[in-house]
């Protein structure tokens, strides 16, 4: 019951990006396309989890430990970095046709923020390495359903809708996102 | 422009960048690590102060602490001795999880007797405008607890048949807050009503 | 005595096409060059340490301080890094950087503090200061980097002062805790949605000026 709402608040309630403004550059950047944001939802889910483990033993197990938590950011980012490019070298060995798909999107998560501020905040919540593993899943999760979501409101947009000149780019995107933000907004309350 | 990349020379840069950026957080801990304690221990003394009625211990010492686990999560009791009837009296930080916005935590002071003497609210993510009235800052909600004992006052909203008049459209908000009151006062019964004398109590009235 | 004086107004001269080229370097930061505007680079503080406009100045002085001392280090050490580790580099100098604000503010500014929580450390991945190191820094003098930081650093927390202010006008009906109006004000605009809604219309202002400042 206790994961059913760490899950169901990480995706619905506290969506990642729609009400914690985490990963927000990949949101508006990457989401033209229901396929591009697939693959960039399936790399950030994956990598996020990962990382979010391995920041939880570095911190119970090296930081804690040693009363160095002031390294946290430092510790946590070079960690995030070696990691995407550990996946990547990974990937691209064992699963040539997987690398193909998430490949080019790897090099971009190590600066979104989504996965340095899960990782924080799972440490903050003081979660267990259980309660951490599903939060960060759920809200990879979270952030692939946003990011699909409004791609496919994006496509609809550029096929059938006139947008007014000084609203065309990143106005007409930031207004569509307040709109699905507010969405989003109406499953606060069912994890009571 | 930049350097040739060889083994040796990236390993050596990555190390002493490294380094010299631990060894700099490590001097700025040393500087600030005072300052932040000091932050630390004001906040909870600045709470502890606002609920209860004045006293002349030092509740947030290590031996007037007590730490409950209980539904998952740690409740907090500081016991104080005031200064005018020498009894023992005790802020408790509580919490529930059953918040529109998810957790919130509060710091509820408790008289001798159990009397709701005073409440804090130390954070909360709560809808601002609906379920935020329950911080005293923005709305009277919270006041009406004020001098009542959970003994005969029932916390509850007056729609489950309880004496709490809820927050208009925040039923939600308004049920949560009775219930981090509830969990705090049953901690605060068993831990320092029940046992009433602990020593801190019996070493003050044995100087009376 | 004439040469003398000559040489006197030539350096004049070339102190002020000096002076001249550094404030050129933080106006491009404000208005041409704005991060927030134009670069359309981090996107989460803006959005997420707003709902107030001083929330969003503190943001926007904290992030700015990184900037202008990472751009400072990483030209004076940029050359020295190995082509290939450039990247890690960067991201190690900038992350201590952050942790230095984070522990300072922590001790000495506790209530900002509190408020920006997870956005201090996450400055970190804010891509305008990895973006200005890559692009700017690494590549120009210390004291030009400087500038850049300093401009760069003013046009973002220029944009996120004015985009609290907006929203803490119509959300709270207040200005920097004042209240102008009792009242609830409309609430949405302090909740998500209203973050993206202020944004939207301010970079559709912010284009109409610009068009209009540059035909003329």
């Amino acid at each position: 019951m206790e994961y059913i709402l760490i899950i169901i608040a990480a995706i619905f309630v506290n969506n990642v990006v729609l009400a914690q403004f985490l990963g927000i550059c990949p949101f508006l950047g990457v989401s033209n396309k229901v396929t591009t944001s697939l693959g960039m939802g399936g790399a950030v889910v994956f990598v996020l989890t990962l990382s979010a483990i391995v920041t939880y033993l570095i911190q119970n197990f090296i930081l804690t430990p040693l009363q160095i938590g002031y390294m946290q950011t430092l510790t946590f980012i070079l960690v995030i970095a070696a990691l995407v490019q550990m996946v990547e070298i990974i990937l691209k060995k064992v699963s040539p046709a997987l690398y193909q798909a998430l490949g080019i999107f790897l090099p971009l998560i190590t600066t979104n923020c989504a996965v340095l501020g899960i990782a924080i905040l799972s440490i903050q919540k003081d979660y267990n390495l259980a309660q951490t593993t599903v939060f960060s899943l759920a809200s990879g999760v979270g952030f692939a359903l946003a990011l699909i979501l409004f791609a496919g409101l994006r496509e609809q947009l550029d096929l059938t809708s006139e947008v007014p000149k000084q609203m065309k780019g990143y106005p007409i995107a930031l207004i569509v996102a307040g709109l699905l933000a507010m969405a989003f907004m109406g499953f606060s309350g069912i994890v009571k | 422009m930049a350097r040739e990349s060889s083994f040796k020379n990236m390993t050596l840069t990555l190390f002493v960048i490294t380094f010299v950026s631990s060894a700099v957080l490590a001097g700025v801990y040393e500087l600030t690590k005072d300052a932040i304690d000091a932050v630390r221990i004001r906040k909870i003394n600045q709470g502890i102060a606002e609920v209860l009625p004045p006293f002349n211990n030092n509740p947030s010492d290590t031996d007037n602490v007590h730490k409950e686990f209980v539904d998952g999560d740690t409740v907090y009791v500081y016991k104080a001795i005031t200064k005018e009837r020498k009894d023992t009296v005790a802020a408790v930080q509580t919490f529930t999880n059953n918040g529109y916005g998810g957790k919130f935590v509060l710091l509820v002071g408790f008289l001798a007797d159990g009397t709701i003497n005073n409440i804090k609210v130390i954070s909360h993510s709560e809808t601002p405008g609906l379920g935020d009235k329950i911080d005293p800052a923005k709305h009277g909600f919270s006041l009406q607890f004020h001098g009542k004992n959970p003994e005969t006052y029932k916390l509850a909203v007056s729609k489950e048949d309880g004496d709490v008049d809820a927050i208009t459209a925040s039923t939600i908000s308004s049920k949560a807050f009775c219930d981090a009151v509830a969990r705090a006062y049953a901690v605060y019964r068993e831990k320092v009503m029940k046992k009433g004398k602990w020593d801190g109590n019996t070493g003050a009235t044995s100087q009376q | 005595m004439g040469r003398k004086h000559r040489r006197n107004v030539s350096t004049i001269i070339k102190n002020m096409l000096i002076m001249k080229e550094k404030i050129q370097i933080v106006l491009k930061g404000i208005f041409k060059e704005n991060p927030t505007f134009v670069l359309i680079l981090g996107m989460c503080p803006t959005l997420a340490t707003t709902s107030s406009a001083i929330n969003g100045l503190s943001m926007g002085l904290a992030t700015s301080f990184v900037l202008m001392l990472s751009n400072l280090t990483i030209s004076l050490v940029g050359k020295m890094i190995p082509d290939k580790v450039r990247i890690p580099s960067y991201i190690v100098i900038i992350a201590a950087f952050v942790t230095v604000v984070d522990l300072l503010m922590a001790g000495y500014l506790p209530d900002i503090h509190s408020t920006l929580g997870i956005f201090i450390p996450l400055i970190v991945v804010n891509c305008i200061v990895l973006a200005r190191a890559e692009s700017f820094a690494a590549k120009n003098g210390a004291a030009d980097s400087i500038f850049d930081g300093l401009g760069i650093g003013l046009g973002f927390t220029l944009a996120l002062t004015f985009l609290g202010f907006v929203r803490e006008l119509l959300g709270a009906y207040s200005v920097f805790g004042y209240k102008l109006i009792s009242g609830d004000g409309i609430i949405l605009f302090i909740l998500a949605p209203g973050a993206f809604f202020a944004l939207a219309y301010l970079m559709i202002l912010f284009n109409m000026v610009k068009k209009k400042l540059i035909k003329k």
